[in-house]
């Protein structure tokens, strides 16, 4: 009777392998040519592309306002630039960092190249509606650029209330370009969700998941849900500036503190939108470059989820001295430190899986512990900021911009960079200069540091954030720290010369140059235009670095020609082994 | 320890000061110590087991449910002891002592004044009696702005259309800076401010003097104490004596002059359009100049305003 039901619920399919070929004739990128094929293309690499190539741009402009701010902060009194122009300078930094270059960073570049590949299908779930997303975010851009030059603004890239309602400038502009980059993020969520649950190879089941596409299952759920909000909030704004209507605006019968509530309900978990899939990066990057499975799985992929719904509770910690309750206060710091559990749990996890590895230190191993110790900093810092007595202390000081710089350049800068330096072979199929990626992740991180260690230092001190003249006894910390920028600045032009390099100059990547088990690396060095030739069939997880490669390199066998293996299947797809 | 305090925390010049203080050190401490383990605990792991050859084969370690379990419990009982103890000193920090001096405090674009209960005000400058609690009542004329005192380790925003409050008690006189800390535009930098922490006699003799505000000393002749009504209410923040260049347009030589209006027109700098300037500014704004200026009404009263004229008048 068992043996009758089993097999009726089994169906074996034949499977071969499929080695990947280290050198192609046909790739994604000579298979259709012409500037035409990039701006009408559906392909998820190439939108992946123009999005790294924009926000590469992006980048270099929000990182030279950084340079232009650090250099006014030389002296205590004005250096070069005005007063108007440096509060111009600092709000178009962060607005330019944040809505431009980190929100799109992993998800938007590295997720859409790489999301599809590690499922095992041909594209994300709505092609089209991926294609509007970039379109979206470019135009957004623009209109953001425009604003720049159409009167600039200087409200800091928070847009508070009362004096983002009330102030000259090109406010509304700003705000609309943002309102438009967010439906870019919102339709890039829905497209990766749908395309995660829909899309998936056949045995590529949950608990084979790699960790990036956790990551990014996460963020796309944090995209969705509070996105909406800052569109929402920023239409008010825009209503508010433009027919007068109070919502925010005490003179107009508003309430500014409302205005805060709305902002931080998003732009805190955008934090997360920011760290998230940065998380999954160094997962991958660390099992790889360990040739070990992952320590802890299910803790680091549910760890995400736990972060992005924990995040959508913890927005009033931005408001310990705005004049909320003090019960509010309470709760809020207590659910911020709940937020900074599942965090430390990863940062464990990933630190056990190294026990016992194999471990390379190539240089994108070198930029996630460039990460770890910036990101720990970071973090921890932000437990001191969680502490409601500490906060009342050290809000809107330095210490507040070291903390988020530690987290936001410090942590997904340093993902984002090691990211891009594990996939580039696959990206470029070019091998970029080792030792000069080597040498910038040292400068980068020296760098880094000099610059913001002394913040935390005069931040303590009393040192206020947004302050164009300062008083004489923090001079040493700023000069220090505006050196380190420098070096910092310096770091980031060398990767992108390197890089840059070898796609003209580098060495020809094989398939797959680091042994990874993970399935983006089992296909052509560059991938095919539509990704697998083959349906692939996944009966290990990405992480099984104990199983042979060749577990790792299996489709469905074309037409049962002989040579295949069989595959029991269940009908609904689960529970693979082999025969 | 004290040298550290030194170099990383202002002095500690309110009674509440050292509870932050302790906190702050615990914290971070105790961040250190795990960085620095943890830290070692990867350089070790990166060297003991770095790779000798290509076809090293790993041990299949997935998970081990009491290590996990063990790293999520510690850290949360630690960060639960940083919540309480953090918790604790805030509601020290917000329960105001039934004693406490009220003083009213006026933040708007970019200055501070403070109202005592006789009727005495200052401007920049926050006299109070030491050793004993200070209440300071808050609001904003305009923007949000923040009440920062680094020695006292307490921060409150300073909100338009609502009072906010904060409390302190320094033990001892000395003089502390107050920065204003929520971003307010051109000279948001430049908006501090000086608590001086008098001996209790001391406070009331200087509250004596100071009593009813804004009445003029009686031997001082009009244009001086123009002048000094003008560094008080810092319009010299935005208005130069000298002729350099700043938010509003100069002092210098303006009166009498013809001055080209932002609508195009002009007008001649007399009594008049000072005084509606002073209390209506965005009536006429001089061409080239952002229209960010604050009333005065209710806050200068018509003696104060001759004054300003006098001393403006002697600026050729």
């Amino acid at each position: 009777m068992d043996t009758a039901e089993s097999s009726s619920t089994l169906n074996k399919i034949q499977v071969q392998r499929f080695k990947p070929d280290d050198n192609p004739d046909k790739h994604y990128l000579n298979e259709e040519t012409g500037l035409w094929s990039w701006l009408t293309t559906v392909d998820h690499k190439k939108i992946g592309i123009m999005y790294l190539a924009s926000i590469t741009f992006f980048f270099f402009i929000g990182g030279l306002m950084a340079l232009l701010v650090r250099t006014e902060l030389w002296t205590p009194a004005k250096t070069f630039i005005e007063a108007n122009t440096y509060n111009q300078l600092f709000t178009l930094h962060g607005a330019v960092m944040i809505f431009l270059f980190l929100v799109p960073s992993v998800p938007a570049a590295l997720g859409n190249f790489i999301l599809p590949l590690q499922l095992g299908a041909k594209d994300v779930a709505f092609p089209r509606l991926n294609l509007l997303s970039y379109y979206l975010y470019l135009a957004g851009s623009f209109i953001a650029v425009y604003a720049i030059f159409s009167g600039g603004i200087d409200t800091g890239w928070t847009f508070y209330t009362p004096y983002s309602s009330s102030t000259g400038g090109a406010v509304t502009t700003m705000t609309f370009g943002v309102f438009v980059i967010g439906f870019s993020s919102i339709l890039t969520g829905v497209n990766f969700i749908t395309t995660i649950h829909k899309m998936r190879a056949p045995g590529l089941t949950w608990d084979k998941l790699p960790l990036f596409c956790w990551g990014l299952y996460a963020t796309s759920i944090i995209q969705i849900l509070a996105t909406p909000v800052l569109a929402i909030t920023l239409a008010l704004v825009a209503m508010e500036r433009i027919l007068g209507i109070g919502i925010f605006d005490p003179a107009l019968g508003g309430d500014p503190v409302l205005y805060q509530h709305f902002f931080w309900f998003y732009s805190h978990p955008a934090v997360y939108i920011m760290i998230v899939p940065g998380f999954g990066v160094v997962s991958e990057i660390i099992s790889t470059f360990s040739k070990k499975h992952i320590f802890g799985y299910w803790a680091i992929a549910l760890s995400s989820l736990a972060i992005a719904f924990i995040g959508f509770l913890v927005w009033g910690h931005h408001m310990f001295v705005s004049g909320q309750a003090t019960l509010a206060s309470m709760v809020f710091s207590f659910l911020t430190f709940l937020v900074g559990i599942p965090t430390g749990i990863k940062m464990f996890n990933w630190t056990a899986t190294l026990y016992k590895g194999s471990i390379k230190l190539a240089s994108p191993l070198l930029y996630i512990f460039g990460f770890f110790f910036l990101f720990l900093v970071g973090g921890l810092t932000g437990i001191v900021l969680g502490s409601i007595a500490l906060d009342v202390h050290l809000h809107d000081t330095y210490y507040v911009v070291a903390h988020f710089h530690f987290v936001m350049v410090g942590g997904m800068v340093m993902a984002f960079l090691a990211g891009l330096h594990y996939w580039w072979p696959k990206i470029t199929g070019k091998m970029y200069n080792e030792t000069m990626a080597k040498i910038a992740c040292g400068i980068i991180f020296v760098g880094f540091n000099v610059t913001f260690l002394p913040q935390f230092v005069m931040g303590s001190q009393g040192m206020p954030r947004r302050y164009f003249n300062y008083i004489e006894q923090f001079q040493p910390f700023h000069q220090v720290s505006t050196i380190g920028s420098y070096i910092l600045g310096l770091g980031f032009l060398m990767v992108f010369y390197y890089l840059v390099k070898s796609i003209y100059r580098g060495k020809q990547a094989p398939a797959n140059p680091w042994g990874s088990r993970a399935l983006e690396w089992q296909i052509s060095a560059m991938p095919p235009l539509h990704n697998f030739h083959h349906t692939p069939v996944i009966i290990n997880g990405p992480y099984d670095y104990h199983k042979p490669m060749e577990e790792f390199q299996l489709g469905l066998a074309e037409s049962g020609n002989g040579h295949g293996h069989d595959v029991e299947v269940t009908k609904e797809g689960e529970d693979l082994s082999a025969e | 320890m004290d040298a550290l305090n030194d170099l990383f925390l202002p002095p500690a010049k309110s009674t509440l000061a050292s509870q932050t203080d302790t906190l702050f050190w615990f914290v971070h401490l105790s961040s250190l110590a795990l960085t620095i383990g943890l830290i070692a605990v990867i350089v070790y792991f990166v060297y003991k087991y770095r790779r000798k050859s290509e076809d090293e084969v790993t041990p299949l370690i997935t998970h081990n449910n009491k290590l996990e379990v063990t790293w999520s419990v510690i850290p949360l009982i630690l960060v639960l002891i940083v919540f309480g103890w953090g918790y604790q000193v805030f509601m020290n920090q917000r329960v105001v002592p039934d004693d406490a001096y009220e003083v009213n405090v006026t933040a708007q674009k970019w200055i501070w004044q403070f109202q005592y209960e006789n009727g005495a005000r200052t401007t920049g400058e926050l006299h109070v009696p030491a050793g004993r609690p200070i209440k300071l009542v808050m609001s904003s004329n305009d923007v949000i702005h923040s009440f920062f005192v680094p020695d006292y380790r307490l921060k409150q925003d300073v909100v338009p259309g609502r009072y906010t409050e904060m409390w302190f008690n320094a033990p001892d006189p000395g003089e502390s800076i107050v920065y204003c800390t929520e971003y307010c535009g051109t000279d948001h930098s430049n908006m501090l401010a000086n608590i001086i922490v008098h001996e209790q006699d001391d406070f009331e003799n200087w509250l004596a003097e100071n009593a009813g505000g804004a009445s003029k000393p009686d031997d001082m002749p009009p244009a001086e104490w123009g002048k000094q009504i003008a560094q008080e209410y810092a319009c010299s923040t935005c208005h130069s004596a000298d002729g350099s260049q700043m938010v509003g347009p100069t002092w210098k030589g303006t009166f009498g002059s013809e001055e080209p209006l932002a609508d195009g027109s002009t007008v001649t700098v007399d009594e008049n359009y000072i005084r509606e300037s002073i209390l209506e500014p965005n009536a006429k704004v001089v061409e080239g100049y952002p229209a960010v200026m604050n009333t005065y009404q209710g806050q200068l009263n018509d003696e104060q305003i001759n004054a300003i004229i006098e001393y403006i008048k002697t600026l050729k």
